[in-house]
């Protein structure tokens, strides 16, 4: 039985979409979805412990072996990765579903279940697969069940939004499509351990090298790497609010995962970042994301928008770690991946919340939102504090190294923007918890005297994410010790 | 010259996939993107066909003679996979395209553009 388990995570989602469409009664998808999702979450888990314990997992997908089936290649990079989609898909759909049951009408909800167990399936087979095709396939499974996702929100521009991360993906996806195909034909190979060891010798490196750009160039479309993210703050901003807490903490750190299993993995770190400079290209991209956007973020009066843009600068923050390419900075990029998708995902948790009792999330009307939403206000303020980086929360843990590891590589320079970007966020989110804690009310109405806190289905999901966040945060040497892991392996190469 | 005509196949995936990202960008007609979508995507397809071309080759049928030359079949496998991608995010972008035009009864970019500037954030 244990031995299935990496089919297993894959098939338990994909199987249980169908039956979603077939109940077609909202709260019984609802409780499909869910079982769907805790299986996948207690599968992943133990995929990690079995990892951690005895080190790389392979697994022939129909009994065939390796060059001529699919593999799935299981390592503590990804097994880290699949525990924080699935479990992130877990949480946030407790709290979907009061949520959507306000904003998506009752006779629909089966088919947003459905898509969303789709969205999961495709996430995790990307992070999962040890073959370069099947990357590409699971890629556009969850795309194109986010677009559906997406053009779920109540706001017609949803469906604006929608359409242009479709044009984009579908544009970003091809390009990796490219990519792997040149790779094959200058390799002969879609196992990423053959490709890894063929790749130096290949007679056509010119092939090898076209390969590498396009594959560059999607990827960073998907992940949203700035001046590549024009999709996101729209998308971010209409889609219903429990799709957008989901995609924030998954959707691009998939990507990420992406780029780091094929730079270092499949092309080496040598090849990556040694012959073709590619922190030439990267390192300015995520600086200026992280510098720009946060200075964006500072002037968005809509939460939600405020928060993509945030969420595009941290994206800047991961890619900074990487491109650094070396074993402390790589960690700092794993880590953060890891506790940013938490913080977002909290914080968009957080925004739903409020959204589902005020109507709204215009920042200057959220005036003294503490006296009638407490506890929102509380969780949104500690993961507010996770986002800039403050001691004993996760951003801490993660910025620290990050820091560290450019200290280390005599990068002052970075980690001076890094501290930079840290005060624009301190000023950003203090905006809000200014606005929400300090300011008395302008007018005093009906509405704005009394409680009228979220439900509790929304609100025990929320702290327990914020729990988790806030455990790690203090706790940080977990969450470092399985990305330092992930990142001597990458390094290392595949095994 | 014999580079120019020999690989003419590769020549008409560059153009057909120049010509689908010149539509996506110049045409303001949300369908005419997705037009120009298909084209790019089928644009691969060629490329991945071209490449498993052996020359004199014929259909991989598995017969008892040692010098059957035939094609590559596996990217043509890859290929079937990659199409109904493709018909699949072709029919979410029109799906998208005919809810678009419900509500704000236009497909046109720019038209969609101003009046979504119109609309107030949050």
């Amino acid at each position: 039985m244990i031995d299935q388990f990496p089919a297993l995570q894959i098939m338990v989602p994909l199987v249980a979409a169908p039956i979603c469409v077939m109940i077609r009664n909202p709260r019984w998808s609802w409780v499909c979805a869910m079982v769907a999702s805790t299986l996948a979450f207690l599968i992943s888990i133990i995929l990690l412990q079995q990892v951690m314990a005895n080190g790389v997992i392979r697994y022939a997908v129909g009994g065939w072996a390796a060059p001529s089936g699919i593999e799935y290649y299981i390592d503590a990079m990804n097994a880290a990765v699949l525990v924080l989609v699935s479990g992130i898909s877990a949480v946030v759909l407790v709290y979907a579903y009061r949520s959507v049951a306000k904003s998506v009408p009752a006779e629909k909800h089966y088919l947003f279940y459905t898509a969303w167990l789709m969205c999961v399936c495709g996430l995790l087979g990307i992070v999962i697969t040890g073959d370069a095709f099947n990357v590409f396939v699971f890629l556009e499974i969850s795309s194109l069940s986010m677009y559906t996702l997406i053009s779920f929100g109540q706001d017609r521009r949803a469906l604006t939004a929608s359409f242009r991360y479709l044009v984009l993906g579908s544009v970003g996806a091809s390009f990796i499509l490219i990519g792997i195909g040149f790779l094959y034909a200058a390799t002969g190979t879609l196992n990423m351990t053959d490709l890894a060891a063929r790749i130096p010798d290949s007679e056509s490196q010119r092939a090898v090298l076209v390969a590498f750009s396009f594959l560059t160039m999607g990827v960073l479309i998907k992940s949203a790497v700035f001046p590549l993210h024009a999709w996101l703050p729209n998308a971010y901003t209409f889609a219903p609010v429990a799709v957008t807490a989901f995609l924030a903490g998954t959707a691009t750190k998939v990507s990420l995962y992406v780029l780091l299993r094929f730079f270092f993995s499949v092309f080496g770190k040598d090849y990556s970042f040694g012959q073709h400079l590619l922190n030439g290209v990267l390192l300015p991209a995520a600086v200026a994301g992280f510098v720009l956007m946060s200075l964006v973020a500072i002037f968005q009066n809509d939460l939600r928008r405020m928060l993509a843009y945030s969420s595009v600068a941290q994206v800047g923050y991961i890619v900074a770690g990487f491109s650094l390419a070396t074993q402390s900075g790589l960690t700092a990029g794993i880590v953060h991946v890891v506790n940013h998708g938490m913080v977002k995902a909290s914080l968009f948790m957080a925004v739903g919340c409020i959204l589902y009792r005020v109507g709204h999330v215009h920042t200057p009307s959220l005036d003294n939102l503490m006296k009638r939403m407490p506890f929102t206000c509380v969780a949104f303020i500690i993961s507010g504090m996770g986002l800039i980086g403050v001691p004993l929360t996760v951003g801490f843990v993660s910025k620290f190294t990050l820091i560290e590891a450019s200290l280390e590589k005599g990068w002052w320079a970075i980690a001076a923007l890094v501290l930079l970007s840290s005060l624009m966020a301190i000023v950003y989110v203090g905006r809000v918890i200014e606005i929400m804690v300090f300011r008395r009310s302008r007018e005093t109405g009906p509405e704005s005297s009394g409680m009228c806190e979220a439900p509790l289905s929304m609100l025990v999901p929320l702290y327990v994410l914020v729990g988790v966040s806030l455990y790690f945060g203090i706790n940080g040497s977990a969450t470092l010790e399985v990305a330092g892991r992930a990142a001597s392996f990458l390094l290392g190469g595949l095994q | 010259m014999s580079q120019l005509i020999g690989l003419y196949s590769y020549w008409i995936v560059i153009v057909l996939m120049m010509a689908g990202l010149y539509i996506m960008i110049a045409r303001y007609n949300l369908v005419k993107k997705i037009i120009g979508l298909s084209l790019f995507q089928t644009s691969i397809f060629y490329l991945y066909i071209t490449m498993s071309k052996v020359d004199g080759g014929t259909a991989p049928i598995l017969v008892d003679d040692a010098d059957y030359v035939y094609s590559n079949p596996l990217p043509h496998v890859l290929i079937l996979t990659a199409i109904v991608v493709g018909v699949a995010t072709s029919a979410v972008a029109l799906a998208l395209i005919v809810r678009i035009y419900e509500s704000f009864g236009t497909i046109e970019e720019d038209e969609l553009k101003s009046i979504e500037a119109a609309e107030p954030d949050a």
